[in-house]
């Protein structure tokens, strides 16, 4: 062949694979996934009890409200169209600096004993929804003086909401959405 | 229980690696029978046959080597000029809810560079910056075109290696076609169901606004790319935060699924290189000198982070800043491993954040050219010219000819095997070396010190080598980056693949001799040391200084408390 011969199956090939892979294959992946799994496909969402949307279980929100779980730092302001870390080295004076008032805003509000990690340090995507079960019993004791429960109430509900992932690696942990859902539940 | 548990890690590792094997061993048959036989399994005959007609091709009608790279070359540089052109006009197509402009010229360029080479290298942030449309018929369409691409150069040397005194390697239609068809679009299909049904959004929804938490929130057709992007070991986050971000990778279970996809065909093909070549016992050892050094990047990275940061001292646990919560330790460590021994480059956590010496890891992955399983079919390539550069240094220090597979190693076979070898060595130090010397090189760089080398010089390893993955903190926006990253993108891939099939057309040509007394036997142990020796020599040889500079340094640093 040469390099004319070759001209049409190259742009029909092409051609052929942005139909079948640019658009058949994701829409029917759409189809299907919408078909089957509709609640997953469309981001989880979490819908308030006027019926308007909430957010996402698996995005994490910003919480000022003593009265309830926090999720961890995010370096993007929790912005679920914007997702990101910090980038900051292990070498940096910025982090150092960050964890170091991160530590002392909790310490402020209360929080006695060991500081785990996940609680000062920013997550990858910066929309984390998760904290490890430690993390959220760090918060348990504040969350329930807000709302006048007991803590180990409040303890109670955060290991009744571990998450359970039939794989290993992972610590055990909590999804901090529901977690903070199930803290309103009547 | 303290959290996390070595010992359980290291089981679990084990078992997912085990089951990585069997599945790879399949999979290495079947390719075999899919690329090698006369006629491939039924279903994909009968599904390739309309698109020979369509093509206007005879599938029995090989080419020589020259003719297969010219046909290479020629699809690649239509799916190039063809993603740049959306790229550039997508503000005015279809399927943008978002309604986000068109991308920057010298933007459009890089990131139509980075896909059609299997690189995903991103200047952008994908949920602020791509339309559902570039997404889906630009994005996801060159991860099957350049991930089919990897894997028929790998078959046509396979071919080479296997035939005599022939100047034919193959067909690049037909290897490209089953490669799609026979492999990809199945396995792809399967594994974005079932990512969808763990949660992995697939819609082509509008970006969602919450009226109380006052969030937008993107959404988009990411399981059929998320799906795809690993199993072509492409890497290309939908989002800016990757496989790190919720919506790609919302549990430990699809944290391992994921990174089973993106090892599963680099897994295979020295699997399916010992079928073809009716010696299963070469391909042991090829895979046999992956895993080892798989293993030994795992333990270091995972040591690195266990070890934490003392400068961080008012906090416990290991250092969490850029990872999730729930992938652990160990489900963090064995991605960037993989992600960094292929060429995938997706990421689960910012690498940026990793102590000196993890980040030391998946850097060093990469420089040793991503021979660790590596890309979907580079990875296997750029081994085989390893080992013809073993082979050859052997015969030296031994005072015999050098021969593999029964094929005399010349002066050309290897000229070839280095310049495949060395191309993107040359490019990541001269390229760093020019960004350190230059203020537009330099202003980009986030983090201070020794860590700020380390960015550039990853960033440099990374698009030359066709990974994807960065130290996310560089300012890779800006015109040096996206030029420079450009040309060690297009660079890195396609002159390497043009020197395998020159070696594959050289070797084809060659007659098949026997084994004598003479021959060095490539099956053995000691050989597969000696060739992980050679890979770790031409690595840190090529790279020490820059290690001892960069993540070295400030490992000191840290250690001293600085």
């Amino acid at each position: 062949m040469t390099l004319r011969a070759s001209l049409r199956p190259a742009l029909v090939l092409f051609a052929g694979c942005l139909l079948v892979l640019g658009l058949l294959y994701p829409l029917a992946v759409t189809g299907l996934a919408g078909a089957a799994f509709p609640a997953q496909a469309h981001g989880s969402l979490m819908y308030a009890d006027d019926g308007s949307v909430a957010g996402s279980e698996l995005i994490a929100r910003n919480v000022t409200d003593p009265r309830y779980f926090h999720p961890r730092p995010s370096s993007v302001d929790y912005n679920a169209s914007g997702s990101g870390g910090s980038n900051l080295g292990p070498t940096n004076p910025l982090l150092r600096e960050r964890v170091s008032a991160s530590v002392s805003a909790l310490r402020a509000s209360g929080v006695t004993g060991p500081v785990p990690a996940e609680l000062v340090m920013a997550s990858a995507s910066g929309l984390d929804p998760h904290l490890s079960v430690e993390a959220a019993l760090v918060q348990a004791p504040l969350v329930a003086a807000a709302r006048n429960r007991s803590a180990g109430e409040v303890e109670a509900l955060v290991l009744a909401h571990r998450v359970a992932d039939p794989t290993p690696f992972h610590p055990e942990y909590v999804n901090v959405n529901t977690l903070n859902r199930a803290l309103d539940a009547p | 229980m303290t959290y996390p548990d070595p010992l359980l890690d290291a089981a679990g590792v084990m078992v997912f690696l085990l089951l990585l094997t069997g599945a790879a061993v399949l999979l290495g048959r079947y390719l075999a029978r899919l690329f090698f036989r006369e006629r491939p399994p039924s279903i994909v005959g009968m599904l390739e046959a309309p698109v020979y007609r369509l093509l206007g091709i005879d599938p029995s009608a090989e080419e020589t080597w020259r003719g297969y790279a010219r046909d290479l070359l020629l699809f690649n540089g239509i799916g190039l000029a063809f993603l740049f052109v959306l790229l550039l006009l997508q503000g005015v197509l279809p399927l943008n809810p978002a309604e986000v402009p068109g991308f920057a010229p010298a933007l459009a360029l890089n990131t139509a560079v980075s896909f059609v080479t299997n690189t995903n290298w991103q200047a952008y942030a994908g949920e602020a910056a791509a339309s559902y449309l570039s997404q889906m018929a630009g994005f996801t369409v060159q991860n099957f075109l350049s991930a089919a691409t990897g894997l028929a150069v790998a078959v046509a040397l396979v071919r080479g290696l296997s035939r005599r005194e022939t100047d034919r390697i193959g067909n690049f239609w037909v290897d490209l076609t089953r490669a799609v068809l026979g492999l990809l679009l199945p396995l792809a299909l399967v594994a974005a169901l079932l990512l969808a049904s763990q949660g992995v959004i697939q819609n082509l929804d509008p970006y969602i606004q919450t009226a109380s938490a006052h969030q937008a929130i993107a959404m988009g057709p990411v399981a059929s790319q998320e799906a795809i992007k690993e199993l072509g070991t492409n890497g290309g986050g939908f989002f800016n935060a990757n496989a790190a971000h919720p919506f790609e990778n919302p549990s430990p279970f699809t944290n391992l699924v994921e990174v089973f996809l993106l090892l599963l065909v680099p897994a295979a093909v020295p699997f399916m290189f010992g079928e073809a070549i009716g010696d299963r016992r070469q391909g042991y050892v090829l895979f046999g000198v992956m895993l080892a050094l798989f293993l030994g990047a795992f333990a270091a990275l995972y040591a690195a982070e266990l070890a934490g940061n003392p400068l961080l001292s008012d906090v416990t646990g290991i250092p969490m800043e850029g990872k999730e919560v729930r992938f652990g330790l160990a489900g963090t460590v064995l991605y960037a491993t993989a992600t960094t021994a292929t060429s995938c480059g997706a990421v689960n956590a910012m690498h940026d954040s990793l102590t000196p010496l993890g980040g030391l890891v998946p850097l060093g992955l990469i420089l040793l050219g991503e021979v660790v399983l590596g890309g979907i079919g580079s990875g296997f390539y750029t081994l085989i010219a390893f080992v013809v550069i073993a082979v050859f240094i052997a015969g030296l220090m031994i005072g015999r000819t050098p021969e593999y597979l029964g094929k005399k190693i010349g002066a050309f076979e290897m000229q070839m095997a280095v310049v495949a070898v060395l191309t993107s060595g040359v490019l990541v130090l001269v390229l760093s070396g020019i960004a350190l010397a230059l203020p537009a090189g330099t202003d980009s760089i986030l983090n201070p010190g020794a860590h700020g080398l380390t960015e550039v010089v990853y960033a440099f390893a990374s698009m030359a080598n066709n990974n994807g993955s960065a130290f996310a903190g560089l300012d890779a926006t800006a015109l040096f980056y996206t030029l420079a990253g450009s040309i060690a993108m297009a660079v890195g891939r396609f002159v390497p693949i043009v020197a395998i099939l020159a070696l594959a057309g050289a070797v084809a040509a060659r007659k098949t001799v026997p084994p004598s007394f003479g021959t060095l036997p490539t099956h053995t142990l000691p050989f597969a040391v000696w060739l992980v020796l050679v890979i770790l020599i031409v690595g840190a040889l090529t790279f020490f200084p820059i290690f001892a500079m960069g993540p070295i340094a400030e490992q000191l640093q840290m250690a001293g408390g600085v």
